[in-house]
């Protein structure tokens, strides 16, 4: 019935065997122990008083710890120029909503009144009461429009209305951005720089070319009508 | 063994919210005296429904999750589900990524243990001194983690084919230190428990098993090799590239409580081992692999079960994928839960006040027996 680990199982290098309690035979004075524990503690207390590494407890508010420029907490939506409605990057693509884990991202695209998509939100919410501040929205966002911020103070008397944050409310300029993750920012905006340049240098090598085949199609015209 | 009188039974049912259950867990315990006659435990009590969540959410979703099973070490449950993905999928994980997984998932088994030899005494009554410096050290990989995942807890840091993000500058100068000066905290730690009296009175001959029960019931991790058994799967089935570093499996000979302490701070020194080698090892690379898909990510059909070595014991992902972008079928094998399975089995016979104990000693975290 019962199983015994083979042999083959005892990995050469597993071979030690010092976790056996000290040996009775080794007689100390009754009590030595607890004392020793007695002067750790002793020890710990005493210099509480004066050593800065022991001095853990920051006296938050008037205090506070800093918080690496990496902490995460709740998404905010990045605009460009001065409109934050007007220049959201979002292009309600809806990849972040089906991304989220506990699916607190509510979005509704908005539309002109034919129907045609108007690439943006009309509608932007985060739940932040449900929000477990992953980050995989700002993840999988292909369109460099959902960052994570690191504000941490937004305890309110409303948990429904307080906590449900709008497009209004996730606004944030990319400014904001740049001063909180300057690294991330600071790619971000090279990146998009480059696909604008390119965008632009397509752009202007489509126009380039445009305008060679008309020159070479009038001079084929012209050539054509000397010859007849 | 005499008759025993139902009329002199006494029914206590302890839990669900009692601070020496480490969360929300009941034991009924049927007492004779002060002693145990029978103990059925009920879970169940934290139960948030993970898996049958994850079957309906992309893979990527899911790695957040994970985070909250044992949420005192979510690094290395992020790695075993990392491990099961890239299993199923066939991604390979570049050698950087490869060392930032080891040198996290050590720095969680140093956390997990500290703070186990704390939340330990407090089972036992020295509520707070250990705990504290314990929690005091932990706060200091606290930070080191919060600024390479951004979160000191719920870091969801792994990604399928490596890391979310590359380490900070000067993260692994910092980690150095850390590791260096964590063996004066070991040694203050040690002289607070090894040799207390009261702690030896307690823990000596409580709760142990003979081997072939403990691998009979699946038993792994600390508890099993506090009895003797050498089995790490560090060891037995390299995982990662553990196979590079040199370190030793520490063992107990008779695995009652005192051992699986013992074990644990053994294994917080051999912890330091690996951390020195990875540290010094730490090659320049790429942290994820440059094919690692974020969005539509689907992996072939199949099936994959990994496991690490967790500081709790085996933690397993098995996860059946149909081709689409959600887990079919997606389990978690939970070291916690399965080491539960023995508690009454230890504690039939002894005192109420040693169940607590022993409890305390199997090192469960709700969050990851309920799921
Ligand atoms: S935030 Fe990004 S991912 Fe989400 S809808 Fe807008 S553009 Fe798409
Ligand atoms: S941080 Fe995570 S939970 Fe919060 S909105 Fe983004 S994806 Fe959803």
């Amino acid at each position: 019935m019962s199983l015994v680990l083979n042999k083959s199982m005892e990995h050469p290098a597993t071979s030690s065997r010092a976790a056996t309690p000290p040996p009775a035979a080794a007689w100390t004075l009754p009590g030595i122990g607890l004392l020793k524990g007695l002067a750790v503690t002793a020890t710990n207390m005493i210099q509480s008083y004066y050593r800065k590494d022991r001095m853990t407890t920051v006296q938050y508010p008037e205090e506070r710890a800093t918080i690496s420029p990496n902490f995460r907490n709740f998404p905010f939506l990045a605009y460009d120029g001065a409109d934050a409605m007007a220049g959201l990057r979002c292009t309600a693509c809806l990849i972040c909503e089906n991304e989220c884990p506990p699916k607190c991202i509510y979005i509704v695209l908005d539309r002109d009144e034919n129907g045609k998509s108007l690439k943006r939100p009309k509608v932007f919410d985060i739940d932040v009461s449900v929000c477990m501040n992953c980050g995989i929205c700002a993840e999988v966002c292909p369109f460099d429009s959902i960052y994570m911020d690191g504000e941490y103070e937004l305890s309110t008397t409303d948990r429904f209305e307080g906590l449900l944050f709008n497009k209004q409310r996730l606004a944030r300029s990319t400014d904001y951005h740049a001063q909180l993750r300057p690294l991330e920012a600071a790619e971000v905006a090279a990146r998009r720089k480059a696909d604008e340049d390119k965008k632009l240098a397509a752009q202007a090598a489509k126009e380039a070319k445009a305008k060679a085949d008309k020159a070479a199609k009038e001079q084929a015209a012209a050539q054509e009508s000397e010859l007849s | 063994m005499p008759e025993l009188d139902e009329d002199q039974l006494l029914h206590v049912s302890l839990g669900p919210q009692h601070p020496s259950t480490h969360g929300v867990f009941r034991m009924n315990v049927l007492l004779d005296g002060e002693t145990v006659v029978s103990l059925k435990p009920v879970f169940g009590y934290l139960h948030r429904n993970h898996e049958k969540i994850a079957e309906g959410i992309t893979y990527l979703s899911s790695m957040p999750f994970t985070d909250r099973l044992d949420y005192i070490c979510p690094l290395t449950n992020n790695w075993a589900y990392a491990q099961a993905v890239e299993k199923l999928a066939g991604i390979e994980v570049p050698e950087r990524a490869e060392y930032i997984r080891v040198i996290t998932a050590e720095l969680t088994r140093l956390i997990n243990h500290s703070a186990f030899v704390g939340f330990f005494l407090g089972d036992m009554g020295a509520w707070g001194s250990a705990l504290m410096y314990a929690f005091r050290e932990r706060e200091k990989i606290l930070d080191l983690f919060e600024d390479l995942t951004g979160a000191r807890m719920m870091s969801n840091y792994m990604r399928f084919g490596g890391c979310r993000n590359d380490l900070p500058d000067g993260w692994a100068a910092k980690a150095s230190v850390l590791v260096n000066e964590f063996p004066r905290f070991l040694d203050e730690l040690e002289n607070l428990v090894t040799g207390n009296e009261i702690l030896i009175a307690r823990t000596q001959n409580i709760g142990a098993l003979p081997k072939e029960a403990l691998i009979n019931g699946g038993i792994t991790g600390p508890m099993l090799r506090a009895a003797g058994v050498a089995y790490d799967i560090r060891k037995v089935e390299p995982y990662g590239i553990y196979d590079r570093f040199k370190f030793r499996i520490p063992l107990g000979t008779t695995g009652d409580c005192y051992d699986r302490l013992m074990i644990r701070l053994l294994e917080l020194r051999e912890s330091l081992a690996i951390l020195r080698q990875a540290l010094d090892q730490l090659p320049e690379g790429a942290y994820i692999h440059p094919k690692a898909k974020i969005r539509n990510f689907k992996p072939p059909v199949g099936e994959a079960y990994a496991r690490i070595e967790s500081p709790k014991g085996e933690l397993g992902f098995y996860l059946i994928s149909d081709g689409s972008a959600k887990p079919f079928r997606y389990r978690i094998r939970p070291p916690s839960f399965i080491n539960l399975t023995l508690l009454e089995d230890m504690c039939l016979g002894l005192d109420l006040a040693d169940v607590v104990l022993i409890l305390g000693s199997i090192d469960i975290v709700l969050g990851e027996v309920d799921r």
